[in-house]
């Protein structure tokens, strides 16, 4: 083949589309997301994540309560369970103590997760049973209208803090890792090959695995907060305000400062819940 | 959007005029949590907070549990409190309504009714009201944006009685009132301050001269003692809202009552029915009206106590009544308020044929022609004193 300049056309790497739609149920979209949300962006990294992980969509459970991302369970072709505000850890640990086979994914909000769900959130990262559960942090209630959240910035705009947050946000990863999840992680929409890769780390480790996902509630949040538009977003708190823990130790401190952290934050072997249960049954059915 | 200063005929949804109420009303605190359909109540009572049009101390919490948590301390304390929610938002407070009704705390709440889940729905029905209807909290429900914004200066004072002292919640459909449109008449500032006046509590744990205690442990030998008592006390609540109702319409020119009787007194079949579909219903009883039918209408307003003399007296001269239900009382046979009109008109000696249906769940449209439909069985009911199917679903 010759090229218009007549030189020599490097031969292009073919890359296939991924299939999207062998993961989606096309009948339930368009999705309800608004223009510019980053949920979006999740949901593909998810699904390319499952799809690298060589999960069999049969044995996926994804679960989630209530929210603008508890509505991913609604467009994925798993087993899917949406349930009550808060409760979907619950849900799913019940679910994965049933049947430990299943990789039980929990789809959550920072609202959903660490405020109304927040005692099930340390409960179940300090049982760490196997469960991948990847909040969605946006720092908004995006559902019913932007509310504060708890992961929502001193200061920030919110229709309940119309004078600026007053109240400190929490740190999902820290809280993860301090209740005893083996598994604590953070991506954000903005570095989404980055994110699909620590996906797919979270659902091949055993044990509870958390992923703090920074993405944009432009709607809401950015409205309120002046920003001019998702990309800005993207670009100023999902870009700028975080640091990779690959990076961190290269860089000099004033470049760090005031930045969260991205990348695997936590990883430690420890016995998993479900297997602790198993093997107390049979010593104990040993010893009669 | 929370409106300002007002006069005279304004149009507004539900949810702006309940905000607009309770910015009249001024109420100490506001423990809220926001859940669809009701988050406009908040919203809109949010901006009156933030400037400072009003003196409540609004709490965001975490949780509808931390929100009836937080109003049971603030009222303990001797606040006037109130707060909005629906469905599972209710659900999630339903072990702290027992709390609030057994302590006798008259905190006011305003459920934009909808369904439960599962399946999740956003629409309206009734089961999150009617799952608490044995809390011990009292029930008004209302069929226009109008009657919610009146019933919650009613629900103050007859929760705050002394005779009564006990919680109140004000149901409106969801979307259906909270989100429509309706010119309403709004009160002003000074008579409903005047109408609503100061809440003087009789206990409050603020008062340390006269220290108190809430919630303590009670044995068998006194615990069935205060339920009698709250007993009583929400039976005496019936005629405090006559008494309440009947001082609201002197002042207001709007009477309500205990129910709404349309064209019922010389009617021989009626159907029984809350909120906003007994305005659907009332056009099919015009319509067959102009048929020549005797058909009426029974639309109860105070639901918990429920006023069961007062509704065997306006039932008893029909021939056959159906009563329609928006919510399944799972299991029992009929819906929660066939069970107690049926249950109110056994006591006669001729009784009016009753039937039980079930319409409109989750949001599912109620349209007049569904009405005529429950009319024309009613009807029949009445002509050959024979009730063909006691239960089923409509409008499927």
């Amino acid at each position: 083949m010759s090229s218009p300049t007549g030189g020599v056309v490097k031969k292009e790497k073919v890359s296939v589309p991924f299939d999207y739609n062998k993961y989606l149920r096309p009948n339930k979209l368009p999705h309800i997301w608004c223009p510019g949300c980053g949920h979006g962006i999740v949901l593909k990294a998810m699904l390319r994540a499952i799809h690298n992980a060589g999960l069999n969509k049969d044995n996926v459970c994804v679960i989630s309560g209530i929210g603008c991302s508890s509505r991913t369970p609604g467009y994925v072709d798993f087993n899917t369970l949406h349930t009550l505000h808060g409760r979907a850890l619950s849900f799913a640990t019940g679910v994965k103590f049933a049947n430990p086979k299943l990789k039980v994914i929990v789809v959550t909000g920072d609202g959903d997760a660490l405020a109304i769900g927040g005692n099930h959130f340390i409960h179940t990262c300090r049982r760490n049973i196997d469960l991948t559960v990847l909040v969605f942090t946006n720092a908004t209630y995006g559902m019913t209208g932007g509310q504060y959240s708890p992961t929502t910035p001193i200061g920030s705009q919110a229709t309940t803090s119309r004078y600026g947050n007053i109240e400190p946000p929490f740190d999902a990863c820290e809280m993860a890792k301090a209740s005893g999840a083996s598994f604590v992680a953070r991506g954000t929409a903005y570095h989404t090959l980055e994110l699909e890769k620590t996906i797919q780390e979270a659902l091949e480790h055993k044990g509870t695995s958390v992923v703090d996902i920074i993405d944009a509630c432009p709607t809401y949040f950015g409205r309120m907060n002046k920003f001019k538009g998702a990309s800005q977003m993207m670009e100023e708190i999902e870009k700028d305000k975080t640091v990779s823990v690959k990076q961190v130790d290269k860089l000099p401190p004033e470049k760090v400062q005031g930045k969260m952290l991205r990348g695997v934050l936590h990883k430690v072997d420890r016995p998993e819940y479900c297997e602790q249960y198993e093997t107390l049954v049979m010593e104990k059915a040993k010893a009669k | 959007m929370a409106i300002t200063g007002t006069k005279g005929a304004t149009g507004l949804t539900g949810n702006t005029a309940i905000a607009y109420a309770m910015k009249q009303i001024n109420p100490d605190v506001a423990p809220v949590y926001p859940i669809t359909p009701s988050t406009g109540i908040v919203e809109d009572f949010s901006s009156y907070v933030a400037d400072g049009a009003v003196d409540t101390e609004l709490i965001t919490v975490e949780s509808e549990h931390s929100a009836m948590s937080a109003c049971i301390g603030a009222c303990a304390a001797g606040a006037r409190v109130m707060t909005a929610t629906s469905s599972q938002g209710l659900a999630l407070m339903w072990e702290m309504l027992y709390i609030a009704s057994g302590m006798r705390l008259p905190i006011v709440l305003t459920d934009v009714n909808r369904a439960l889940s599962a399946p999740i729905n956003i629409h309206c029905d009734h089961s999150d009201s009617m799952g608490a209807r044995d809390s011990g909290w009292i029930q008004i429900y209302s069929e226009t944006v109008q009657e919610a914004y009146d019933n919650l200066f009613m629900a103050v004072r007859i929760a705050e009685h002394e005779h009564v002292l006990l919680p109140a919640m004000v149901c409106m459909d969801g979307f259906i009132t909270s989100h429509a449109i309706e010119n309403i008449n709004l009160i002003g500032d000074d008579s409903v301050r005047e109408f609503v006046g100061e809440y003087k509590p009789a206990h409050s744990l603020l008062d340390t001269g006269n220290p108190i205690t809430y919630g303590a442990m009670t044995l068998p030998d006194t615990y069935i003692t205060f339920k009698h008592q709250q007993s009583k006390a929400m039976a005496a609540a019936k005629d405090v809202a006559v008494e309440i109702s009947a001082e609201f319409g002197r002042k207001f020119g709007r009477n309500y009552g205990l129910f709404d009787a349309y064209r019922l007194a010389d009617a021989e079949a009626a159907i029984v029915i809350l909120n906003s579909a007994a305005g659907t219903s009332k056009v099919a009883v015009d319509e067959l009206r102009k048929q020549g039918k005797k058909v009426g209408l029974l639309r109860p307003r105070l639901f918990r106590p429920f006023p069961f003399e007062e509704i065997t007296g306006a039932l008893k001269h029909l021939k056959a009544v159906a009563v329609l239900d928006r919510v399944d009382s799972m299991n029992a046979f009929g819906g929660p308020l066939f069970n107690e009109v049926r249950s109110a008109l056994y006591d006669l000696e001729k009784r009016p044929k009753v039937m039980s249906r079930i319409y409109g769940l989750g949001g599912r449209d109620y349209k007049v022609a569904d009405a005529v439909g429950a009319f024309e069985e009613v009807l029949k009911a009445a002509a050959t004193g024979r009730v063909e199917t006691l239960q089923k679903y409509i409008t499927l």
